[in-house]
């Protein structure tokens, strides 16, 4: 995708696109960037790297005991071993949820999120109630979700407010025993990697 | 510092906003300022200059206009850019959207930039002495109020919780004075504080807050009683 109209037809250009394209004129002028570097990478995360990453990690989890362990004792290198890593993955840790314990992610101060597993973040996770709200009312933020859970399920927020990033293994939903990590990679959500939902057990399969 | 952007615990903002099938961009300028971000790094990072942004203002521009206005404040700033040929710059664009800069084609420059973005990097400093804390240890939080960026939120500050692992020692991020970033790397505590800790009666039941810390955010709860039998 090219930021540039050769064409000369012009739509109304909005106060932010304008300087967006001031600036990285000036930037190409000067020699700092080059424009097919800003169109690889904006392409790169539009279309290469999002949510179906996180979910193959999540698939291979789900029928590999033995990566399972690997990866909620040491994510990075768990997630590196399928090819992810890089911008925003320096340290990436990996939290289980369980009838017992469910998990889920916010960055109060930020937007931080872990890119290589996860893509870019959703608007709502950069939302200003979401960032409000995660940590003092999680149990509410989850039922906005359509989660809802008892009391003696315990709610853990993860902050990040460092460099290590956070994502959730969700639990594997009953009547999926069948499937095989293809089939699995399907039904896993970027929401339930967040933490904010449940991944559902598929139609089919009830 | 005390920003609007240490949003954790506020009221007032509403439901979550969702939107189903969600665009990695809404606007063509939005992916290309975030890859330009990506493509010029300045010495402290974007964060330091979206916290700077007035409270009014932060709460109206959106996501990708708060980075627009932080990597242009940065840019000028380093010195990259100069406010004045930007105003320029951007009266052409206005007028003539061919005023653009004619497009640089660097494959080769295109192919390492990804790469490096795709590489596997270690946030982990050498450690410079012994971690003063370990798992099971009860820490408090210093309440401190620095005016310039720092990773520790205001709703953590002056709270008792428990570490429960250590990430291991990574560069202090905190700007102290503004505008300065310091080099020295210190273990990171994962800590863990109880929701009735943090929020007192208004706590859900059964809730919990993980949350990152520098070894210079925390005290142990001895030392401040020692101290206070000090005074």
């Amino acid at each position: 995708m090219s930021g540039h109209h050769d064409d000369g037809h012009t739509h109304e250009q909005s106060v932010p696109e304008i300087r967006t394209k001031a600036l990285e004129s000036l930037l190409v002028e000067k020699g700092i960037i080059s424009t097919d570097e800003i169109d690889e990478v904006a392409r790169m995360y539009e279309q290469d790297i999002g949510p179906m990453n996180g979910a193959q990690v999540v698939a291979k989890a789900w029928t590999d005991p033995e990566y399972k362990k690997r990866l909620l004792e040491e994510g990075t290198s768990a997630i590196a071993e399928l090819g992810f890593a890089g911008a925003q993955g320096a340290k990436i840790a990996v939290f289980e949820n369980t009838p017992e314990v469910h998990n889920m992610v916010v960055c109060t101060l930020c937007s931080c999120y872990p890119w290589p597993v996860l893509g870019l973040p959703p608007t709502w996770y950069k939302s200003e109630a979401y960032r409000s709200r995660a940590v003092i009312e999680p149990r509410s933020v989850l039922k906005e979700f359509g989660t809802e859970l008892d009391d003696d399920v315990e709610v853990r927020v993860w902050d990040s407010n460092s460099e290590v990033r956070y994502m959730i293994l969700p639990e594997r939903p009953a009547g999926t025993e069948g499937m095989s990590e293809e089939e699995l990679v399907e039904i896993v959500t970027r929401d339930a990697m967040i933490g904010v939902t449940k991944v559902d057990v598929p139609t089919s399969a009830v | 510092m005390n920003g609007i952007h240490d949003m954790g615990g506020m009221h007032g903002f509403g439901p979550v906003p969702r939107e189903e099938n969600e665009p990695v961009f809404h606007e063509e300028w939005e992916g290309r300022i975030y890859a330009i971000n990506l493509c010029t790094r300045m010495p402290a990072g974007l964060r330091p200059e979206i916290e700077e942004i007035p409270p009014a203002t932060y709460l109206r521009y959106s996501y990708y206009e708060k980075w627009l206005h932080a990597k242009v404040e940065g840019l000028i700033k380093i010195g990259l850019i100069d406010r004045g040929e930007l105003a320029l710059r951007e009266v052409a664009i206005a007028e003539s959207p061919s005023a653009v800069a004619k497009p640089v084609v660097d494959p080769e420059r295109a192919r390492e930039r990804i790469e490096r973005l795709k590489t596997l990097y270690l946030p982990d400093a050498e450690p410079t002495g012994e971690p003063r804390f370990h798992a099971g240890d009860e820490v408090c939080v210093r309440n401190i109020n620095p005016p310039g960026h720092t990773r520790m939120p205001r709703y953590v500050r002056g709270h008792t919780g428990t570490v429960q692992q250590l990430w291991g020692w990574h560069r202090f991020e905190d700007q102290d004075p503004p505008g300065v970033m310091t080099d020295q790397a210190e273990p990171v505590y994962s800590v863990r504080f109880e929701g009735s800790e943090l929020w007192g009666e208004q706590a859900e039941p059964n809730q919990a807050v993980y949350i990152d810390m520098w070894e210079s955010y925390l005290e142990s709860p001895d030392s401040l009683s020692n101290s206070d039998s000090e005074e």
